[in-house]
């Protein structure tokens, strides 16, 4: 298991090192240096004014110079601080952490707590009406924006008066009960479409597993059917489903950043996006980088939950 | 050549010498018409392409032109979907958003499957130190949740069709890549494509003669899949304010404006989100319906 864990940690490297790139090279190579264009918005300068700011941002050196000084201060914990603001960038993403990471979770929760048993539902009625109905909602599940689902809820409910507090987020250990309030909608609108993916995956994973020959001689010992289903299938056949929590963190994290506008909640999406309105470059970068790294850490924790669930995962 | 495969190559000889179509193409078609999901899938994407190319003949009005007398006004009559904040027709401005969803999207998914498929195809057919570059680069694309990378090109690039395409198409290059390459390891190692290089055909046309038509199944049912994150993603952006600009209309830029009147006025919101489910859901069900046809092995 270490072995498995130290070479995982490893392939880790080259993948953050290239996404470190890919976000310095977002903002320092694209047409004309984003930083370069935010200085062209301030009011007139001169030329030497203009020199001065570029030397303060280190804008004079060469690229390959440039990144070296960003990521060294990336890597001690100095994201840069805020075109409009002045401030630090790392703390205030911090700060918006929580929250953007309260809908995810919930978001993911509400996902498994519809989609694993409605999907196990639909596999044990397989092709019967039911079957054939859920189906069709979980494609529709699939279909509907987030965003759109979103708003079609805040329409429908905009009468009931517990959601005249929307907006006023509260944390979840000041508050608990008006916490999850708030958070409900946001994390059903974005949780939905993750329920019709688990709940495909859950169906197709458990009529697979129907069909293996453990099934079989379980029910030709005269297993009764209840405990084949729960003993031998749903064991085998939800294992996989924690592979999808990887690949799906991705649509969260993203999908959290559209949901949080909607629900003008201030979490890292808003963070990010009023930066992307005021081109505060070190704001949007900052988020960036945060967010693509918890993903790769989310997928981490994934692999390495897989390995200790089912001993027949080894790699290399 | 196995002896199974002798006697259909037999039956279908004979099948063609007695006039009667070659089996296995009559089939394909016959089992697609027979398939509910996917042939329901394919008439409203046709039904959407029809409205994207007739727009200008099927739009009650031009959807840019305001009529200051009917602001918000109900669907019916003379606006059958009603008007929006500034008097302007709601169904041609639906129509004409058909436009610049769809070009999107065809536009990021050509452009994904050009570069994915391309380097896809290259990396699992060499192998090798291209692959292992080609490979981990796509890696790195798929580190970034896909809307906020898209969302962070726009930011840097600016709003305009060719960046919202550019943006788009580079989130789900990685996709396409790993489908193919994945296939064409697995097409690599049979022994017609040793053959055929034995025979002296160059790498090529190897890819394009043996490799490719093989991979065809999977290729073409991620092609589906992705028109549909496509349009939502490109939905998300305009969404934003960061894909298409207003005034030119698209679904997302439409149901955002929208949400500051949809209180008094719900049918312009209702209406955009409505147009972009209906869509996805038909790429979905096509593409669902394309791997149950072309690939078995890959239902889900």
């Amino acid at each position: 298991m270490s072995a498995f864990l130290a070479g995982r940690l490893l392939t880790l490297i080259p993948v953050l090192w290239g996404v470190s790139i890919v976000v310095f090279l977002l903002i320092h190579l694209l047409p004309g240096n984003a930083i370069q264009i935010f200085l062209g918005t301030q009011v007139a300068m001169t030329p030497a004014q203009m020199d001065e700011l570029r030397r303060l941002f280190g804008l004079d050196k060469p690229l390959p110079l440039q990144y070296v000084d960003w990521i060294s201060h990336l890597l001690r914990g100095d994201f840069g601080v805020s075109l409009r603001t002045s401030r630090p960038v790392l703390p205030d993403i911090l700060g918006r952490l929580p929250l953007s990471g309260e809908v995810t979770l919930l978001a993911l929760v509400i996902a498994l707590v519809i989609g694993v048993p409605v999907g196990i539902a639909a596999a044990l009625r397989r092709g019967s009406a039911a079957d054939a109905a859920i189906q069709l909602g979980g494609l529709a599940g699939l279909s509907i924006p987030n965003f759109w689902l979103a708003t079609m809820l805040l329409l429908a409910l905009g009468n009931v008066g517990s959601i005249a507090s929307i907006g006023v987020y509260v944390g979840f250990f000041a508050d608990p009960v008006h916490n999850l309030a708030v958070m409900l909608l946001p994390s059903f609108s974005l949780g939905i479409a993750l329920a019709a993916v688990m709940m495909r995956f859950t169906r197709s994973s458990l009529l697979e597993a129907l069909g293996h020959d453990y099934v079989r001689t379980a029910r030709a010992k005269g297993l009764r059917e209840q405990l084949v289903t729960y003993r031998h299938v749903l064991r085998n056949a939800l294992i996989p489903l924690i592979t999808v929590v990887g690949f799906q963190a991705g649509y969260l994290l993203g999908g959290t950043v559209v949901i949080e506008e909607v629900f003008a909640l201030p979490g890292l999406g808003r963070l990010a996006l009023a930066a992307i309105g005021q081109r505060d470059y070190p704001v949007v970068q900052g988020v960036v980088l945060v967010i693509a790294l918890l993903f790769v850490l989310v997928n981490l924790a994934v692999d390495v939950t897989y390995a200790l669930v089912d001993p027949r995962v080894r790699y290399g | 050549m196995t002896p199974a495969s002798t006697s259909a190559l037999a039956k279908a000889t004979a099948a063609r010498r007695q006039g009667t179509p070659v089996r296995h193409r009559a089939t394909f078609a016959a089992r697609f018409l027979r398939t509910p999901l996917a042939m329901s899938g394919a008439v409203i994407v046709a039904a959407y392409l029809f409205a994207t190319v007739a727009a200008p003949l099927l739009a009650p009005d031009d959807p840019l032109v305001m009529h200051s007398q009917m602001l918000l006004a109900r669907p019916g009559g003379a606006h059958p979907f009603g008007t929006d904040e500034f008097g302007r027709d709601l169904l041609a401005r639906l129509l004409f958003g058909a436009r610049a969803s769809l070009a999107v999207a065809f536009g990021s998914v050509a452009l994904a499957l050009a570069a994915g498929g391309g380097s896809g195809l290259v990396a699992g057919y060499r192998g090798g130190v291209l692959d292992n570059v080609l490979m981990r680069t796509m890696d790195v694309i798929f580190a970034f949740p896909a809307v906020l990378l898209a969302i962070a090109i726009m930011a840097v690039l600016g709003a305009a069709l060719q960046n919202v395409i550019l943006a788009i198409g580079i989130v789900y290059t990685p996709q396409f890549a790993r489908v193919v390459r994945a296939s064409a390891i697995e097409t690599r190692g049979l022994e017609y494509v040793d053959a055929a290089g034995a025979l002296g055909a160059r790498t090529p046309r190897i890819l394009a003669r043996h490799i490719l038509p093989n991979i065809m199944a999977p290729l073409i049912v991620q092609t589906s899949l992705s028109l549909s994150f496509a349009i939502l993603t490109e939905s998300a952006l305009s969404f934003l304010g960061l894909g298409t600009q207003p005034p030119t209309p698209s679904w997302g830029n439409m149901l955002a404006e929208a949400r500051r009147f949809m209180v008094i006025a719900p049918w312009t919101a209702i209406t955009p989100g409505a147009a972009i489910a209906l869509i996805v859901l038909g790429f979905n069900l096509l593409g669902d319906g394309l791997r149950d046809l072309l690939d078995p092995r890959l239902r889900l």
